[in-house]
């Protein structure tokens, strides 16, 4: 019996709406960058995301000029808006690779239709995180001595501090995430080549797709290189957050200080980066009118996957506070005092609502199937997150050892210009994605169809 | 090169646009902490530098010819002269060339000491100055000096931004137009002409409390040449009630002295004599904590107060009282204690202070000869007689109690003396009056009026002498730049009547005139020099020949030997009282000198600006401070502004709620809301003279408080002034009664952890020749914020500003936290000095991505500035949260003054980077350099920090723990050191002795640990 069969028909809703060949496939897929007019609203979005984008700049521009200091970071709160941002767009970016690799060696084939898109966000995604770092330090443009290489000075990284491991962990896994997606791409850039009217597409098309000719040696080199990176990218979807999570835990801060991290970051990221797809997938299917291709059974899978997730990050919260009290340690108390109590408490309910209540109505079937409403608690879920994220960095450095040093964080106009304009930034990158490049994958769709089934003699 | 090329070429290097008036313009509009940004925005534009470039003398800006070396400093001091602030925009043409012979005492990189004295309402600070170069940077005190010990105060060690302040006056100004010495001597010809023959019925002098005994001479000789002229003195922060009650109690003006050293019970009405601005205090903190020794001899201190004070922070009991109370309070005591002629009548308000009373004098008695009372200058002179009566009925004179002549050596009621002058100006009696010194257009109380009386041209001729440009400058004629106590001779007393030959470390920068020249210049000598005046003087009083020996000595020891007041065999009369006040339910409101600004003198000081108040950790503001019940009952909060109304006079302000303050009563601080103060001071606070009358300086009643709705930020330092959390109190400082601390000696480290566990061998330090450590004593601190300034000034800390401050990016490298426990209205409240821990574990290093942060072998957790790429990470992780973060560009790199004055020795931080305490690293490589020279190990108490150092209480001990005999070693060895958050394993080199408290038993109060 095949399994991939069986992916395609079991269940309440197929994986593809029936009805499509090969061409159709191909066509409809291959339209929305090729022959489709480019639409008043794609342009709308793409200008408010580019603008977003200049703001980003302006900011970091002005960031550059004055120094760390128009951010609302201060002593005791030495980490603010860019940390955040930081480990919030990093777990955003953990989607695209679970889905692509780990999915595709637990042979889940209806990963099919979102693969795509999904790697696409999870680049973009890094490459905001990426940028936080590097612009959160005092001097920025030394941010390149994190990196060990040969030099003059007689200097080498302190290998003992977390954040050299994020380095590695988050530049690899940029490498590893590009690649993967680029190998991906190659048989659907050919198809492009192939279907482009317009001369400099094809040249810029057919540079890309690397001489792709589709042969049964390219297809055979193509799943194996395909099948090693995702073997490659799938520990990485666990090593990164837990390496995040590890600047946090290795430090003696009350809050950060703890051993149940590394879990619930990943799964936070799995649940964060779910919420994302949603985002993205549900007005995509809808635009683009792809109902055919991501349908309600793709939707239904995420909403589980987000379900659980969010279960597991519930169990980290309780863990946590479960310690603060049991541990009996007057520092951890007092956080967990100060999470409920303190002046960031409206922030930390807000956190459980967002992130253990809302999402708990994906209990009910219907709201699973229902586009609006998933779209509309994935958007909870996101900020849900980010909320943790600020309540795990700000809420517990405000308030740590010595009562004289207790502090305040108010964000500054430029970390709000810093942080939106990122959003812009991934939109930005998301619109010329649609664009450019086919948002699905062509010939992976193609083997869900009936007629792809290799029927045995 | 001849003239013309050389201008020409000058010319075409560097035409001139901005002119020095729109820069000062410019910077003018800036005020308060803003300016140190915009003085930076400004300095960077194009236009500015080219002006820095032309504003110069020809040459000094192009080296287009070679100079000499004394021809560049002639240059440089024009230059700064004429520009203000100015950048070296070029380097110079010509090689710089090497002395021919190199002075034999001058070593580039090694630092002179000289002796001089710095005077603060006729007391004086006697100094060590280093000097670099030439250059000072940073004051210390005397360590030979009996009123010093090598102790300073705040408003010493931050004098020294005071010669170096950008803002100072510069020229000599005629209605605001710069004018020449020449013009004024010109100008002033006639007048003085027509004086002389009026036999100066028309000249008048103001001067501040004058305690030099040069400048008194100069002034009666002044006064000799113009019979009917006379000599008013105003100070805002007077001593006038002291001088009127020594007069009550002797019947002539009588210094009051006291040994603390002698006292084991000290009892303070309203006195803060543990705080920078007290006659004495350096000398008095210095004995106090002598004298409290848990393991010997233990004072006791019980304080009454109408505002919380550093004192009342180390009573043993304290009581809060409203300062019209304590009349009353000092009555009942002097009468428990037995005091001929004084009648308690039913002053005593309750029965708990009639307990306490009672407890007191018993106390008292018990110690009779071993005891003090000590008033503040705040209280009327009936209770400063009271004290005398007490004193006496107590014998404690001659032993704790000395009397001697007076400091002030024209003690007059300068109250009365004010109100005089002004009368004098209003009837138009006043043809020239000279001010030398002093702001009273500022600080004089509102109902003289005496800006006003300046104002309407009653007086033709006003000339004032002053360091700023200041309101009552705008006000007269003729302003006189005046030179620096730094760059100036004069000479002055300390509190016991040692003089000090005050010498200069610098040629003044901008010229100027000192007092003492200003008052020759009047007698008609107009170009004889402030060295030779002085002189001149001492040798009338030291007719030997040996003359000069003598006078190289005194300038070497910084003290001319016997000058010293012998006390004086005087008994007061029973004092004759007046009525008892009658109590009064209105509310009260006080009126202090700020902690950290003074009366206003140092408004324009950054690092007293933004040094946080003892107790309130404000910086740059002064609210109003209010007690935790009476805000409940007007419902007010911290930072809610207020409209207070005293008899029609009306000022809006925040208020800041203040544990322990008494019921019923406010505190206001003088010295804020000035007008005219320079980019710093300006602005910033509100102006409390506005609300002060002649009759009530002090402290008035009938005050009445209105919330205005609004609300203010102000600027603290300290996070939380709680120990206490919702789930338990934290033992951050640790402390015990004498009596709890006999029974469990270890009381302090009881918490710690049951070993030093790690899964590593450590480092053996044992085996290196040294490994620093430092010991606080939590029983000796005061909580002056001494040690701050003087870390400020060591380091090049910068000032970042009351915004950059509310952001919590204050730069402070140790910081005095204050904590407060228990009940609100009287909390026991405790001083921990924070400098960085040196944790052998240091949680900071091992998170630092670039190695930025290391440990030496010496123990050291040494900073690598030019490593730091800023990632806060070791801030994060550091529990004690003592280091700083350069979050903006927070050093002025521009302005040319202050590249003289900081530290060469200490890298100047940019932005981005991260700093802290060091253990002043460079003073131990000094020291080990020497020590090396000498092959020899550096001995203990050769090497000091600079909050060590400075230390008056002397609660710092910093050496080698490796040395078993060390002073610090053998501190730590102490049951009382603990380690602060010693659980967390970091194994800190700062340790701290804990607090004992050594309560009367027969008190029960909140002091006492329950």
């Amino acid at each position: 019996m095949d399994d991939r069969t069986d992916d395609v028909t079991v269940g309440s809703a197929p994986v593809i709406e029936p009805g499509y060949t090969f061409a159709t496939v191909t066509d409809k897929i291959s339209a929305i960058v090729l022959t489709r007019p480019t639409s008043v609203a794609w342009l709308f979005g793409f200008g408010v995301a580019f603008l977003l984008t200049m703001m980003m700049l302006y900011a970091i521009g002005y960031l550059f000029v004055r120094g760390v200091g128009i951010w609302g970071v201060n002593i005791p709160v030495g980490w603010g808006f860019a940390i955040v941002n930081f480990v919030w767009w990093i777990g955003i970016g953990h989607a695209g690779t679970l889905i692509s690799a780990i999915l595709l060696l637990l042979r889940q084939s209806w990963r099919n239709s979102i693969n795509r898109f999904a790697e696409a966000m999870t680049l973009f995604a890094v490459a905001c995180a990426g940028l936080f770092p590097v612009l959160h330090l005092g001097r920025p443009w030394l941010g390149y001595w994190l990196f060990p290489y040969p030099n003059t000075m007689k200097y080498w990284p302190q290998f003992r501090s977390p954040l050299v491991w994020d380095v590695f962990a988050v530049s690899t896994y940029f490498t590893i995430s590009l690649m993967f997606w680029f190998i991906g791409l190659i048989p659907d850039l050919a198809t492009l080549r192939d279907r482009s009217g317009n001369r400099a597409a094809q040249i810029i098309y057919g540079i890309l797709a690397m001489g792709w000719r589709g042969s049964a040696r390219h297809w055979a080199r193509y799943e194996t290189a395909y099948l090693l990176l995702a073997g490659l990218a799938t520990p990485l979807v666990l090593s990164v957050h837990t390496v995040v999570s590890f600047d946090f835990a290795i430090s003696m801060v009350p809050g950060w200080h703890t051993t149940i991290f590394p879990p619930y970051f990943v799964a936070g990221a799995i649940y964060s980066g779910f919420a994302m797809v949603l985002v993205l997938a549900i007005p995509i299917r809808k635009f683009y009118g792809l109902e055919d291709f991501i349908t309600e059974r793709h939707l239904q899978n995420s909403a589980k996957v987000m379900l659980a997730t969010g279960l597991i990050v519930a169990y980290g919260y309780g863990i946590e506070a479960f310690m603060g009290w049991y541990s009996g340690n007057r520092y951890d108390t007092f956080l967990l005092w100060n999470r409920l109590h303190g002046p960031y408490h409206f922030w930390y309910w807000m956190l459980l609502v967002c992130n253990i209540g809302i999402p708990q109505v994906l209990w009910i079937r219907n709201l699973r199937s229902s586009p609006v409403w998933l779209f509309l608690i994935s958007l909870d879920i996101l900020v849900g997150m980010w909320l943790e994220r600020f309540v795990i960095v700000v809420v517990s450095l405000h308030r740590d050892f010595l009562n004289s040093s207790w502090g305040m964080y108010y964000p500054t106009r430029w970390d709000w210009m810093t942080y939106i304009g990122t959003i812009g930034m991934f939109l930005a990158l998301m619109f010329l994605f649609l664009r450019i490049l086919p948002a699905i994958s062509i010939f992976e769709m193609r083997t869900l169809l009936p007629q792809a089934e290799v029927k045995p003699e | 090169m001849d003239e013309q090329n050389r201008e020409r070429r000058a010319e075409v290097v560097c035409p001139s646009k901005l002119g020095l008036r729109a820069v000062k313009a410019a910077i003018e509009q800036t005020q308060g902490p803003e300016y140190w940004r915009s003085l930076e925005e400004l300095a960077g534009s194009p236009d500015f530098q080219e002006m820095m470039h032309r504003e110069f003398r020809r040459g000094a800006s192009e080296w287009l010819d070679s100079v000499s070396r004394r021809g560049f400093l002639k240059l440089m001091s024009a230059s700064l002269a004429l520009a203000g602030m100015s950048g070296c925009t070029k380097m110079p043409l010509e090689p710089i060339v090497p002395y021919v012979k190199q002075p034999e005492d001058v070593v580039p990189g090694r630092p002179k000491f000289y002796a001089t004295a710095f005077t603060l309402s006729g007391y004086a600070s006697p100094v060590l100055v280093e000097s670099h170069l030439g250059r000072p940077t940073k004051i210390e005190g005397n360590p030979e000096h009996p009123a010093s010990l090598g102790g300073t105060d705040v408003f010493t060690q931050a004098s020294l931004l005071g010669l170096y302040d950008p803002d100072r006056s510069q020229t000599l100004t005629y209605l605001g137009d710069v004018r020449s010495w020449s013009a004024l001597v010109e100008a002033i010809h006639g007048p003085m002409n027509v004086q002389k023959t009026l036999q100066g019925a028309g000249l008048r002098i103001l001067t501040q409390t004058v305690s030099s005994p040069t400048l008194a001479d100069q002034i009666r000789g002044l006064l000799k040449i113009y019979p009917q002229a006379k000599w008013h003195v105003y100070e805002p922060v007077n001593r006038d009630n002291a001088l009127a009650g020594a007069q009550m109690a002797f019947g002539q003006p009588i210094e009051t002295q006291y040994k603390l050293e002698n006292a084991d019970v000290i009892v303070s009405l309203d006195a803060d004599f543990l705080y920078a601005g007290f006659p004495g205090f350096t000398r008095y903190a210095r004995e106090y904590a002598k004298h409290r020794n848990p393991d010997g001899n233990m004072n006791r201190l019980y304080v009454v107060e109408s505002t919380p004070s550093s004192t009342g922070v180390k009573a043993d009991h304290r009581l809060p009282m409203r300062a019209i109370d304590i009349d009353g309070f000092a009555r009942a005591l002097a009468s428990a204690v037995g005091t001929n002629g004084v009648n308690a009548g039913n002053s005593v308000a309750s029965v708990e202070q009639g307990k306490f009373i009672t407890a007191i004098a018993r106390d008292l008695q018990g110690h009779r000869g071993a005891s003090v009372v000590i008033v503040g200058e705040h209280q009327p002179a009936s209770v400063h007689a009271l004290a005398h009566a007490m004193n006496q009925a107590l014998g404690n004179v001659g032993r704790t109690v000395l009397y001697t002549d007076q400091v002030d050596a024209n003690p007059v009621n300068q109250t009365d003396s004010l109100r005089e002058l002004v009368q004098d100006m209003k009837s138009g009696k006043v043809d020239l009056l000279v001010m030398l010194g002093g702001n009273p257009a500022y600080d004089t109380s509102a109902d003289f009026g005496f800006a006003d009386a300046l104002k309407n041209n009653n007086v033709p001729l006003r000339i004032h002498l002053g360091l700023y440009q200041n309101e009552t400058a705008e006000l007269c004629h003729w302003h006189v730049n005046q030179t620096h106590y730094l760059e100036a001779w004069g000479d002055t007393r300390a509190y016991d009547g040692t003089v000090s030959v005050v010498q200069p470390l610098i040629e003044p920068f901008y010229g100027g005139k000192s007092a003492c020249e200003m008052v020759a210049f009047l007698a008609g000598q107009s170009e004889v020099r402030g060295h030779d005046l002085v002189q001149a003087y001492w040798k009338k009083q030291y007719p030997g020949a040996d003359f000069d020996l003598f006078w190289r000595q005194s300038l070497h020891d910084g003290w001319i030997a016997g000058t010293t007041y012998t006390p004086k065999q005087v008994t007061p009369k029973a004092p004759n009282l007046p009525l008892a006040n009658k109590p009064d339910d209105s509310i009260e409101i006080n009126f202090r000198r700020d902690p950290s600004i003074y009366d206003g003198r140092f408004s324009n000081n950054g690092w007293l600006q933004e040094l946080p108040k003892p107790l309130t950790k404000m910086t740059w503001d002064n609210p109003v401070l209010i007690g935790p019940s009476m805000a409940d009952r007007l419902h007010l909060k911290s930072e809610d502004v207020v409209r207070l109304d005293l008899d029609g006079r009306k000022i809006e302000a925040p208020v800041w709620i203040q544990a322990g303050h008494p019921d019923n009563s406010v505190t206001v601080f003088l010295g804020y809301g000035r007008r005219r103060a320079g980019r710093a001071g300006t602005g910033a606070g509100f102006n409390m003279y506005s609300l002060r009358t002649s009759s009530m300086p002090w402290f008035a009643t009938g005050v009445k408080i209105t919330p205005t709705g609004g609300t203010y930020k102000l600027a603290t330092t300290q996070g939380e002034q709680t120990m206490d959390t919702p789930v338990g109190s934290r033992p951050l400082v640790r402390e015990a009664s004498l009596d709890e601390y006999k029974q469990h000696p270890h009381f302090a480290t009881e918490e710690e952890p049951v070993a030093k566990l790690s899964l590593f061998p450590g480092f053996d330090y044992k085996s290196e020749p040294y490994a620093w450590g430092m010991a606080i004593d939590l029983n000796s601190c005061v909580g002056c914020n001494n040690c701050i300034v003087a870390c400020q000034s060591e380091n090049n800390i910068p000032v970042v500003g009351k915004e950059q401050v509310m952001r919590g990016r204050h730069m402070h490298w140790l910081r005095v936290d204050a904590y407060y426990q228990g009940d609100r209205a009287n909390p026991r409240a405790f001083f921990q000095p924070v400098p960085c821990m040196q944790c052998e574990n240091a949680p900071c290093e091992l998170v630092c991505p670039v190695g930025a942060t290391v440990h030496s072998t010496e123990g050291l957790n040494d900073m690598v500035y030019n490593r730091c790429v800023g990632t806060r990470y070791c801030s994060n992780n550091c529990p004690y949260k003592v280091r700083r973060f350069n979050f903006l560009l927070f050093q002025d790199w521009e302005t040319p003054q202050y590249k003289m004055m900081r530290n060469p020795d200490v890298t100047v931080r940019s932005r981005g980077v991260m700093e802290k305490c060091t253990y002043c690293i460079q003073r131990i490589n000094q020291r080990r350099i020497d020590a090396e020279r000498a092959e020899q190990q550096i001995r203990d108490g050769e090497l000091q920090t600079a909050c060590q150092q400075s230390c008056p209480a002397e609660a710092i001990i910093f050496g080698n723990i490796n040395d078993p005999n060390s002073r610090v070693a053998k501190q730590k060895s102490q049951t009382l050191n603990y380690s602060l958050l010693d659980d967390l394993n970091t194994r800190p080199r700062t340790t701290y002795l804990a607090e004992v408290r050594n309560p009367n038993a027969e008190l029960k109060t909140s002091v006492e640990r329950s």
